[in-house]
């Protein structure tokens, strides 16, 4: 099979990893492979997905625990090397608890678990996971989370928009009350890690309600044909 | 073992959402002089070692980044 192997990590509570899985194979990407957290072996992907879901029921709090997973520490590593890593939803919450993105997820401020469909504005095409997009965008991705309300210190928040940094913003509404209405921001020694509270992997077909989602995973894909040309 | 008692909460500057939310319960009681409420996490836990706590706190009890903590240990 042609194209390029996405690891997708599974954690017990996992429940958007073949949802990512399946978004990458059937829109052309490659093959997908799951990874389990108790391993020690990324086998040599092309790109890391922190799926989302409620790993170890988001006990203490979401993604706490995730964090210590034994693969986590290879995950780590591939991202100081410049690894592409997509932390979606919870896969978001652990890699800011594993401090490869600044700042945190608090509780959604209305309390409520959020599950609908929301606009994001595309903040950056200078990203790989943005890059075939346009700047003003607007996306149309589902939510589905209770702890999505990013936080983060004046420093960080200066730094991220000095460095061009915040991947997405809610745009027609903040659904959670996340500072500055950030929905997803960019990090690691080559702009190759990527966080985000909503779910462009169940975004993919218009028989899903949107297609917008689909544009990420093209991105990725161009971004990894470019560094191997 | 000595006993260790850890209280998280969310830091001072971040909206507790959970804290509003009693607040204005409490409110609608009929308590209107109540301010400032925040809820937290306890975690009880014994060990041989209490000054590990500190670290055990910054590592994984506590996200530092949004929360802070307090050790009462006891014994």
């Amino acid at each position: 099979m042609s194209g390029f192997t996405a690891g997708v990590i599974v954690f017990p509570g996992s429940n958007c990893d073949r949802d990512a899985a399946n978004a990458w194979s059937e829109l052309g990407c490659g093959e997908a492979k799951l990874l389990w957290h108790q391993d020690k072996d990324l086998q040599g992907v092309d790109i890391v997905i922190v799926p989302g879901g409620f790993s170890y029921g988001d006990a203490l709090r979401a993604g706490a625990i995730a964090r210590f997973a034994p693969i986590m520490d290879e995950v780590a590593a591939f991202a100081h090397d410049g690894g592409l890593v997509m932390g979606i939803c919870n896969g978001f919450q652990i890699v800011c608890e594993a401090g490869l993105l600044p700042g945190a997820l608090a509780r959604n401020e209305g309390l409520k678990f959020a599950c609908k469909h929301v606009d994001l504005r595309v903040e950056t095409t200078s990203s790989p996971f943005t890059c075939t997009s346009e700047k003003g965008a607007l996306l149309s991705i589902p939510i589905a989370h209770g702890e999505g309300r990013y936080v983060c210190d004046e420093a960080t928040h200066a730094q991220l928009i000095a460095e061009d940094r915040i991947l997405f913003r809610y745009a027609n509404g903040n659904p959670n009350g996340a500072f500055d209405d950030i929905a997803g921001i960019l990090g690691g020694p080559n702009r190759n890690v990527m966080g985000m509270m909503p779910h462009p992997e169940r975004a993919i077909r218009a028989a899903l309600g949107s297609a917008d989602g689909a544009v990420m995973f093209e991105s990725i894909l161009a971004t990894l044909a470019q560094a191997q040309v | 073992m000595p006993k260790v008692t850890v209280t998280v909460t969310l830091k001072p500057a971040l909206l507790d959402a959970q804290g509003r939310t009693i607040q204005e319960a409490l409110h609608s009681l009929g308590y209107t002089d109540v301010a400032n409420v925040r809820v937290g996490k306890v975690i009880e836990l014994e060990t041989a070692n209490p000054a590990d706590v500190t670290a055990m706190c910054e590592k994984l009890l506590a996200n530092p980044v949004m929360e802070s903590y307090k050790i009462e240990v006891d014994g």
